[in-house]
């Protein structure tokens, strides 16, 4: 299809403006553009058409199944659309928080933040939660900064965060972006975190470990109890990413596992939109210990309204305004909508649709691990590497058959990965015809050894060459000249 | 299968030992393991990297692998040529995709890597 730029002509207008009726203000020189800006010329029905076009192209969650691991692709409810669409939040100006002669007009939003922020907290055995961060990674970076901020003001010289190879991919680089060196540990045989690198790696220079539970192999760390009980004999802050939150909703909270500040992603456990299909959030949680450093201002109950507050020791701002407000009333209406036994479901549901899915393939592929898996299920594709067809293949293959791929090459710890997340929304029906298309896979390539190098065939494009795509990179559309107005 | 006269890590890397100096770069094996490498960085010439220091980063479609220092010694000599041409290390993994050469290596350090045989044995395991 012709890209949007390919449909303009010159002088066509898809809206005219009022003329102007307030004197003219011009801007001074040096804020000017010394071009106008090369912006397709279309009328609206262009647009309209478009974009149409392209959303019939786009794999999406609300067409199809999409067990992306480690991504938690679940439905987002439509009530939690028309909730976030009342135009008493959206409709809102962010700049009535800025004076407190406007607090009064925004009680309700105020009111929605400071309640979302408390129902986290409870969630997760946290003290207290801020909404601010606007995505995951942007969520841990603010944990890191929390930790170092409560080294700093201990006078702690530390260095270091440790981070085990089964945690989520993000980790290093959050910590890093803060300024930490990364001692990574290896996984033992079982797939979980080994207790003796863990203990040798453990200093006085340690300012924190990063732990991701279940981890990214889809399993519950057995030793997480006493890994948190050494890291804080050493003054060491336990970190919990909480990429997969999805799994142990209402049935065990990160706090009292001992762990110190985490991140949320709304966008995984409490059905915000994910990916391309909307905005992220990543709100941040803290346990008593690191309360005072959270990111301000802070929206708090005084008498009879609510106000804004910024904590003494506070890191500062990770994000214009309350971050993603619009995520947090998603979150809400989700998790009010369930409440808490609604929410122990969601992860049971979970969890049993993941072990169903490594019940029904177990015997066609390689399971990489032999423990109980949670909310997801590896496999490890080598066998059909072998034989020709390797992990990517596989992924491709499933396009053919309707469903999105899972995710592959990560964990980076399984050679061939396939890491499988079905979440609680899924009918039985979709689930075994996943499983059914998987088993017909293995068996071709049983067969035939390699039938799926040239799959997708029936996707809008054919295999993609990545390669090329990563090595030129080029996605800056040069127009014709007769094309784009002067 | 693996060239007889170079040693090799469990990181798979390989190193070739002349005269104080050591060239390294990455096996045949990890490059079937990277997929299509995308992009190398290299560490900068001059700078003094200790035994198992990260000496810089291979990417490829699939993950971002660190390279490290197999040996210690000072960054004598980096391979401008993967800048342009990353497929080299995939094409030409033990001549022109080499990463980077040392200088002033003990070779003392030399000795505890694997031959080609022990490596290849060890491929042999991991690939199980």
């Amino acid at each position: 299809m012709q890209l949007i730029f390919e449909k303009s002509r010159e002088g066509r207008r898809g809206v005219t403006l009022d003329a102007l009726d307030v004197p003219l203000a011009s801007l001074p020189a040096e804020l000017c553009r010394e071009q106008p800006a090369a912006l397709p010329q279309v009328s609206e029905f262009d647009v309209v058409r478009h974009f149409t076009e392209l959303s019939s192209l786009n794999y999406g969650l609300d067409a199809y199944f999409y067990p992306l691991g480690s991504c938690t692709m679940k439905y987002n409810p439509k009530i939690a659309e028309a909730v976030a669409g009342l135009a008493g939040f959206s409709a809102l100006h962010p700049h009535l928080a800025s004076t407190e002669s406007t607090w009064s007009q925004c009680q309700g939003a105020f009111e929605l933040i400071y309640e979302t922020e408390c129902l986290l907290a409870e969630i997760a055995g946290m003290t207290a939660c801020s909404l601010q961060p606007i995505a995951g990674a942007h969520g841990e970076l603010a944990g890191v900064l929390l930790m170092a901020a409560y080294h700093r003001d201990k006078g702690n010289a530390k260095n270091k965060i440790i981070i085990p190879d089964s945690a989520h991919g993000t980790n290093p680089a959050s910590a890093a972006i803060a300024g930490y060196d990364i001692v990574e540990i290896p996984s033992n045989d079982r797939g979980t975190i080994d207790l003796d690198s863990f203990k040798a790696a453990l200093d006085d220079s340690v300012a924190g470990v990063m732990a991701t539970c279940p981890n990214t192999h889809g399993l519950f760390e057995p030793d997480i109890h006493e890994i948190a009980r050494l890291a804080h004999e050493a003054d060491a802050l336990m970190y919990y990413d909480g990429a997969n939150l999805n799994a142990i909703l209402g049935e065990c909270r990160p706090g009292d596992l001992g762990f110190d500040v985490m991140h949320y992603n709304l966008h995984k456990t409490f059905a915000t939109p994910h990916g391309m299909g909307g905005p992220g959030s990543g709100p941040v949680g803290v346990g008593e210990r690191l309360a005072p450093y959270l990111p301000g201002p802070r929206v708090v109950k005084t008498d009879g309204a609510f106000a804004l507050d910024t904590p003494g020791k506070s890191i500062g701002n990770m994000a214009p305004f309350f971050g993603n407000f619009g995520m947090a009333v998603r979150a809400y209406a989700y998790i009010r909508q369930l409440g808490s036994e609604g929410l122990r479901d969601v992860s049971h549901a979970a969890v049993l649709n993941a072990n169903y899915i490594h019940a029904r393939l177990k015997n066609a592929y390689r399971s990489a691990f032999d423990g109980a898996f949670m909310h997801e299920c590896v496999f490890d594709a080598t066998p059909q590497a072998n034989k020709g067809t390797n992990a990517m293949d596989i992924a491709k293959a499933l396009l053919d058959y309707g469903f999105h791929a899972p995710t592959v090459y990560f964990p980076l710890t399984v050679h061939e990965s396939l890491m499988i997340e079905p979440t609680e929304t899924e009918s039985k029906e979709t689930i075994d015809a996943f499983c059914d298309a998987m088993l017909e896979i293995a068996a071709r390539v049983e067969e035939e050894g390699d039938p799926f190098k040239d799959a997708p065939r029936t996707t809008p494009v054919g295999r993609l060459d990545e390669v090329k795509a990563a090595r030129d990179l080029d996605c800056a559309y040069l127009e014709p000249a007769s094309a784009i107005a002067p | 299968m693996y060239p007889e006269e170079l040693k090799y890590t469990q990181e798979h890397e390989w190193i070739r030992g002349e005269d104080g100096t050591c060239t390294i770069g990455i096996t045949a094996y990890a490059t079937e393991q990277l997929g299509d490498v995308t992009y190398v960085e290299l560490p900068e010439t001059g700078v003094k990297l200790a035994k198992g220091a990260e000496a810089g980063a291979v990417e490829s479609v699939k993950a971002a692998s660190d390279i490290y220092a197999p040996v210690g010694g000072e960054v004598v000599e980096v391979n401008t040529a993967l800048d342009d041409q990353p497929e080299l290390v995939n094409e030409s993994p033990y001549a022109d995709g080499w990463f980077f050469k040392l200088k002033d290596v003990d070779p003392a350090e030399l000795s505890s890597f694997m031959d080609a045989a022990a490596y290849a044995h060890y491929v042999e395991e991991q690939s199980q």
